[in-house]
Formats: structure tokens, C-alpha cells, sequence
């Protein structure tokens, strides 16, 4: 291996600082004894405990992941039938309309989709609340999911559906019993990205949300203009484990898929 | 042989198990299939041969069930199916890339179709080991499609799209992906499959020596039109346009200009045959000339005062006198004679050209070539007289054959079992002439820069017409 060069080094520690330096300090600072969040007084988890016994923050937790699971789980269905039209059903009336429409939400402000959201559950009078928030998360996570399965269909061998069709599979069967297995790990990579988004959503969430159905980001915001406390330092370290080991997990897991899918054919290709 | 010759297509009680009934494929403005009809035959082993892009890929996934005619009507066993989507047919193709279901073990890979119309656990298990053994895969049963090799690969495919039993299985250039000697060894398996499941076939291939090796039947394709349908030995021997001629195999195109052979005797015609009724035609005196123009001249000998002059003074600086010119030793009787058999020496059928046909000028100051066999229609127009190389035989004197030419040798290509000469003739023009390496050293009387004789029949060409 290459030894690295002063300007390497310096430019890994710059990003490494970067991204990781506010992150560190609140870890730190989560297990201050102190109620002041800048003085350090000692090591202690008793905000852990603390957090624990706050309902509030529990229930908003609560709310945050039955969001999450619902919003992601309908963009990720959603997501990927659009992505498989976008991509195999050709040229078809109204398909840039359609694909204009389905990538708005990328570029569109944050505060637009949540606005224009809000606008119409007051217009067609859909009450708010939890159902109103998922949604909004589906709306605009959706976009994101076809965005990562369409990259992964446009390199789909197209002959594979029609050979289920051929040997008659109806489209349905042909979909889930031979493109979807293929396709499963952008599906399932879109749907963790759906879950992030919807898990640390705060404008959407709050244009769209209703009594009864404050999210953990609704949550801790208003918290924090009342004054930052200890106990949301703790909130955020537990976030960002699980976090971290969502993503650490996800990745071990393609790679071992890799690993072994690679070793297969090198056995394949020596015994020919 | 004559009793059971497999031709269904000569038959008119047999109805076709496909038609394609004016058909035309459209992508856009492209037209991709052209007003296209064509019947195709129970049990019957149908290539379509044809260059890249000239449309065979269109037609199978019409017929798959993939596109749908832009005009016209497909029908299976007599009815239309132009709009039956591909899951409703009882017809499978093997595609171009295999389509293996890369999750799916080759086991599952076979039983994919028997699943989709069938519960009966047993039954779908029974078949699949049976289209194992027919394919020899059952080793690799348990096997990812990525874990085993492209022949390998080629098999599964071919045993999953007939596991369904079709009516109809469509081979895309299902050997493109494999090297020389396992396409060729790959081909004798789909015939032997074919004849044991009695499935009809139809492949698609750009090669034509596979067509011929496969097929009853050939349909050679040019841009969305079938030229010819035919069995490979009519479109090799009788191929019906120059198109075709030139597809198929190596062939010399020799372009001219037909006209009806005179009906009489000709005594007068510059190569003096003799025609079937007419008298014995005066020795070849003239005709004889030429012949002895093409020995090489004798070398100039010494004289003996020469030789004296040389074996004295002159061979401790030059060396010893060369004796004459280098050559092989000519060929035996018995070589000769081993070689008359086998190569078909033109002068035993000079005596019987059949009458009629047509004569063809190619050159002004030449003799015209005779086509017993031409279309008289033709006379008068410009043709092609399309000969294939192991039809010409080349000697060097003037053999007593139908049509004889005078050229000089160009090249010789030996490839082992034929060599192919290449001699070009006084206008410029080339042609090609092979003959069987049946004996060892046959034929090397002939090398480069000889001047040859190119012999032909009367019918060992076929005459069509120009269209370029
Ligand atoms: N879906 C399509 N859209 C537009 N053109 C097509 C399509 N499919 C085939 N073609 C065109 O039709 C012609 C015939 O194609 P194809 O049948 O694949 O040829 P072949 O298999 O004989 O090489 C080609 O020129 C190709 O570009
Ligand atoms: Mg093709």
C-alpha cells in the first residue's frame, strides 16, 4: 500500500474533524453529570435514565418510528413500481410529465412540498395527524427509492422478464419471482434511505403533523429553544448508534455478498 | 431413400404448423420485417440465415409473442395469435444471452415453466430430472447459473425452454457464445434432441454453415425479406439469386452476357465440343494450339563442348552444373490415375452436353462459357454465371471439357484437407478452384505463376441474373 503523503494526511484529518468533531463532543457531553451542557463536571449516564423516564420524548420517539416504518415501506413500493415503469415500459404518452413529476420532490424546497402538502389535507379536509404525516414522508421519499432502484434496473438484463413471460409467467409472477429477488438489494438500500429521511425529517413534519403526532425532530426542536439539555445529548447519542449500526451492518452484509458472489465465479470460470 | 424423404413442404395435404401471412414490422419509420409470408412445417429443424440487422431477432419475438405486426397475420396450427401475449403460447425460445435466472439453481431454472402451469410436485420433479439427463446436467443440478461454464450455461437454457414440451421452440444464434469445436459438437446435440422430441425448431443463426448443418430448411433473409427458402442443398446448388450465391459459401461471379445456345451442331463455335447428335468433329487442331503454348518453354541445354567448358574450368567457382529445373517428381500412373477418380475431370462429360440452355459472352476475344442448365428466359440479358470453386477443375493442358479458361496462378491457399488456387484470368477477373487433397502429393504439379486451365461442365453452374 501507498504511504500516505503529508496532503492526504491532512486532508483526512480535516474531513474527519469535520464531520465528526460536533458528533463527538455531544457524545461526551451526554455523559456530563452536569445539568449545564458546557461544563464538564464528571462522568455519569444518569441522563440516559432520565430520557427514559420522559414521555414525552418517548412518545415522540414512538411516533417517529411507526412514521419511518409506514412512510418508508409504501415509498419503497411506490418508488420502485415507478421506477419500473420509468424504465421497461418504453415510450409511453405522458412519460416526461411523469418522470418530471416523480423527481420534483428532489429539487422542489422542503418547505414547498410541505406547504403545498399542507394546503391539500386543508382542501380536501383529511384531519392531521399521524396518517397525514406518513403521507407526506411517502411523497417524498418515494422519489428518492426510484432514483436507487431505477439505477439498478437501467443495468437489468430485460431478457430475464421475458423469459418468465415466455415460459409463462403472468407480468405479476414474472416481477416478483424473477426481477425482484435480483433487484432486492437496491430495493431494500432504497428503503433504508427512505427510512433515514423520514427519521430526521423536520419541515415536512411539521407543515403536515397534527395534534397527538409531534416527531422526535418536532420534539427535540422545541426543546432546544427552550435551552439545549443534557438529556437530548443523550437522546442523540442513542440516535446516533443505532445509526451506526444500521449503516455499519447494511454494509458488512453487501460486502460478504460480494465476497462470496465473486469467489463463485472465480470456482466457476477454473472449472471450465 | 425415396419413400420417406422428410418434406413436408412438397406436400399440399400438410397444413402448416406456422404462417406468417404478409407480414410487416414497423419500428417508427423502420421497416423491420417487409410484407413477409412463409410457412413453416411440423417436426421441422427451420434456419433463418441472413445477415446482422436484416431482421431474424424481429421475427422470432413476433412469433414469442414479444412484438406484435405492425400488418399482416401470424397463425399457430391455423389460428391467428398476432396478439396473444407470450405467457398464452405454447411456444418458448431459447434467447440470444440465455436468460439463466441468475437466483435460481439450474434445477429451479428447468422447473420455472412447469411451476407456473402445474402444482403436481411429483410430476414437475420427474420432469426435470428427465431434461436433465437429455441435456447431461444432472451433476450440476444444485448449481448457481454463474458457478458453471458457458456450454454448460447453453444446455440449461435449452433445457428449460423445452421443459414445457412446446410446440414450437425458437433458438436465437444459440451458439453464438461458444468457441469452434463445442459449436460444432453443440449442433449434432440439438439435432439428436430435435429428432428425440420431435419439437419443431427454429433457429436463427449468421452462420451459414451452421444453417446448413442443422436445418431441413433455410430461409436466407436480406433486409426484412426472405430471398430464398429452400433445403441447404437447393440454396447451395441452385441458389436463386446472386444474393444468395454469394451468402452461402465461396462462389465465383462471372458477369456476362446471355444468349440462347444456337440449337444446331456448332462446328463453328470457337471451342470446338462436340455437341450430343452432332458428327464427330474434326481433330482440334486449332484448339490444340493454345495448349502447347502453356508448356513452359524447354530450357536451352549445353552443348557438350559446354558441359566440358563447365565440368573443367567453371565448377570450383560456380559449383556443380545444375541439372534442370527444380520440380517434385511428376506423379505416378498410379497417383494419376487415383487422382482421375476423384477429382471430377470435366473431359468424361464433355461428350454429352445436353442441348439448350444458354452460351454467355464474358469476354470479346474469348470463347462463351456454355450453361446447359440457364433459364432461356434470360437470354439477352446480363447475367451471372455462379460457380462454385470445387466445380472447377485445373490442369495444366487443355482438358476436353464444356468450358475451358486460361489463366495463371495467383495464390494457393492449402488448408489441409482442400486447396483453393487462385487464378486470375487475362481480363483481371479471379477465380477460385478447389480440389480434395486426397493423395499427398496430388496436384503439386500446379504452383505459382503457372500458367492453368480452368474446366467446368456444361452444367456446373448456375446462370441468374444480374441485378447490381
Ligand atoms: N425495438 C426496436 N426499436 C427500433 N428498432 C428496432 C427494434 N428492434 C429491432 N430494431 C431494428 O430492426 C432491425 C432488425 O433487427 P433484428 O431483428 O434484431 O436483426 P437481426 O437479429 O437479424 O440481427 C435492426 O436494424 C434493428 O435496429
Ligand atoms: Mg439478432
Amino acid at each position: 500500500m501507498k504511504r500516505f503523503s503529508w496532503f492526504n494526511a491532512t486532508s483526512l484529518t480535516l474531513g474527519f474533524a469535520f464531520l465528526y468533531m460536533p458528533m463527538i463532543i455531544l457524545v461526551i457531553y451526554s455523559f456530563n453529570e452536569s445539568r449545564l451542557v458546557t461544563v464538564w463536571a464528571g462522568f455519569s449516564t444518569k441522563w440516559y435514565g432520565e430520557l427514559f423516564r420522559n414521555a414525552e420524548f418517548l412518545d415522540a420517539a414512538w411516533v417517529t418510528v411507526q412514521v419511518a416504518v409506514l412512510s418508508s415501506t409504501f415509498a419503497t413500493v411506490l418508488g420502485t413500481m415507478a421506477a419500473h415503469v420509468l424504465v421497461n415500459a418504453g415510450r409511453f404518452k405522458g412519460r416526461t410529465l411523469f418522470s418530471g413529476m416523480i423527481y420534483a420532490p428532489l429539487v422542489m424546497p422542503e418547505v414547498i412540498t410541505g406547504l403545498s402538502l399542507l394546503l391539500l389535507f386543508i382542501g380536501i379536509g383529511l384531519e392531521r395527524g399521524i396518517f397525514t404525516v406518513v403521507l407526506a414522508h411517502t411523497t417524498f421519499a418515494m422519489c428518492y427509492v426510484s432514483v436507487v432502484v431505477s439505477s439498478r434496473l437501467v443495468s437489468f438484463d430485460r431478457s430475464l422478464e421475458e423469459a418468465a413471460l415466455d415460459l409463462g409467467a403472468t407480468p405479476w409472477e414474472a416481477f416478483r419471482l424473477v426481477t425482484l429477488p435480483i433487484i432486492a438489494p437496491a430495493v431494500i438500500s432504497g428503503w433504508l434511505l427512505a427510512f433515514t429521511l423520514s427519521l430526521d425529517d423536520l419541515v415536512i413534519a411539521s407543515f403536515t403533523t397534527g395534534p397527538g403526532a409531534t416527531t422526535l425532530p418536532i420534539k427535540v426542536f422545541s426543546a432546544v429553544r427552550l435551552g439545549v439539555s443534557p438529556e437530548i445529548n443523550a437522546l442523540s447519542t442513542i440516535m446516533i448508534a443505532i445509526v451506526t449500526v444500521g449503516v455499519v451492518t447494511a454494509s458488512l452484509i453487501s460486502k460478504r455478498t460480494a465476497v462470496a458472489r465473486a469467489r463463485e465465479e472465480q470456482a466457476a470460470v477454473r472449472s471450465e | 431413400m425415396a419413400q420417406s424423404v422428410f418434406a413436408p413442404w412438397d406436400d399440399p395435404e400438410q397444413k402448416p404448423l406456422i404462417q406468417f401471412v404478409n407480414v410487416t414490422k414497423r419500428f417508427g419509420d423502420f421497416t423491420a420485417i417487409d410484407d413477409l409470408t412463409l410457412d413453416i412445417y411440423e417436426k421441422e429443424f427451420f434456419a433463418l440465415l441472413g445477415p446482422s440487422g436484416c431482421g431474424k431477432t424481429t421475427m422470432m419475438r413476433m412469433l414469442a409473442g414479444f412484438e406484435n405486426p405492425t400488418k399482416g397475420h401470424i397463425l399457430l396450427n391455423g389460428k391467428v395469435i398476432d396478439t396473444v401475449p407470450p405467457n398464452k403460447r405454447a411456444v418458448n425460445m431459447m434467447f440470444q444471452s440465455y436468460a439463466l435466472f441468475p437466483h435460481l439453481s439450474v434445477w429451479d431454472n428447468i422447473a420455472f415453466g412447469l411451476r407456473r402451469e402445474s402444482k403436481d410436485k411429483d410430476a414437475i420433479a420427474a420432469r426435470v430430472e428427465e431434461m436433465l439427463r437429455l441435456t447431461r446436467l444432472t451433476k450440476f443440478a444444485k448449481r448457481k447459473p454463474h458457478q458453471i461454464s458457458g456450454g454448460q450455461r447453453q444446455r440449461v437454457a435449452l433445457a428449460r425452454s423445452l421443459a414445457k414440451a412446446p410446440k414450437l421452440l425458437l433458438l436465437d444464434e444459440p451458439l453464438g457464445a461458444l468457441d469452434r469445436k463445442l459449436r460444432e459438437e453443440t449442433q449434432f446435440e440439438l439435432m439428436d434432441i430435435q429428432e428425440k422430441t420431435g419439437t419443431t425448431f427454429v433457429i436463427v443463426t449468421h452462420d451459414q454453415e451452421e444453417a446448413m448443418t442443422v436445418a431441413s430448411r433455410v430461409a436466407v433473409m436480406d433486409e426484412g425479406r426472405i430471398v430464398q427458402v429452400a433445403t441447404p442443398q437447393v440454396i447451395y446448388e441452385a441458389p436463386n439469386s446472386v444474393y444468395v450465391a454469394d451468402f452461402i459459401g465461396d462462389v465465383n461471379l462471372i458477369r456476362g452476357t446471355a444468349s440462347a445456345r444456337p440449337a444446331a451442331p456448332a462446328a463453328e463455335t470457337p471451342i470446338a465440343k462436340p455437341a450430343p447428335n452432332a458428327p464427330p468433329p474434326e481433330p482440334e487442331t486449332t484448339a490444340a494450339e493454345p495448349a502447347t503454348d502453356t508448356q513452359p518453354e524447354p530450357r536451352p541445354q549445353p552443348n557438350a563442348l559446354g558441359e566440358w567448358l563447365h565440368d573443367t574450368l567453371l565448377t570450383p567457382i560456380l559449383g556443380q552444373r545444375d541439372p534442370g529445373p527444380r520440380a517434385l517428381p511428376a506423379p505416378t500412373d498410379e497417383e494419376r490415375a487415383a487422382h482421375a477418380e476423384t477429382a471430377e475431370t470435366p473431359a468424361s462429360h464433355a461428350e454429352d452436353i445436353p442441348a439448350g440452355g444458354l452460351q454467355i459472352v464474358w469476354a470479346d476475344d474469348k470463347p462463351p462459357l456454355i450453361a446447359a442448365n440457364g433459364d432461356e428466359a434470360l437470354a439477352g440479358k446480363k447475367v451471372v454465371l455462379a460457380l462454385r470453386p470445387e466445380k472447377v477443375g485445373i490442369s495444366k493442358t487443355r482438358p476436353d471439357a464444356a468450358n475451358a479458361m486460361q489463366g495463371k496462378v495467383i495464390d494457393i491457399a492449402y488448408l489441409g484437407n482442400i486447396s483453393t488456387y487462385h487464378v486470375e484470368l487475362p481480363g483481371g477477373a479471379m477465380i477460385k478452384a478447389q480440389t480434395a487433397n486426397t493423395r499427398r502429393i496430388s496436384r503439386r504439379d500446379i504452383t505459382w505463376e503457372d500458367d492453368v486451365w480452368l474446366s467446368f461442365t456444361a452444367t456446373a453452374g448456375v446462370v441468374l441474373e444480374d441485378v447490381s
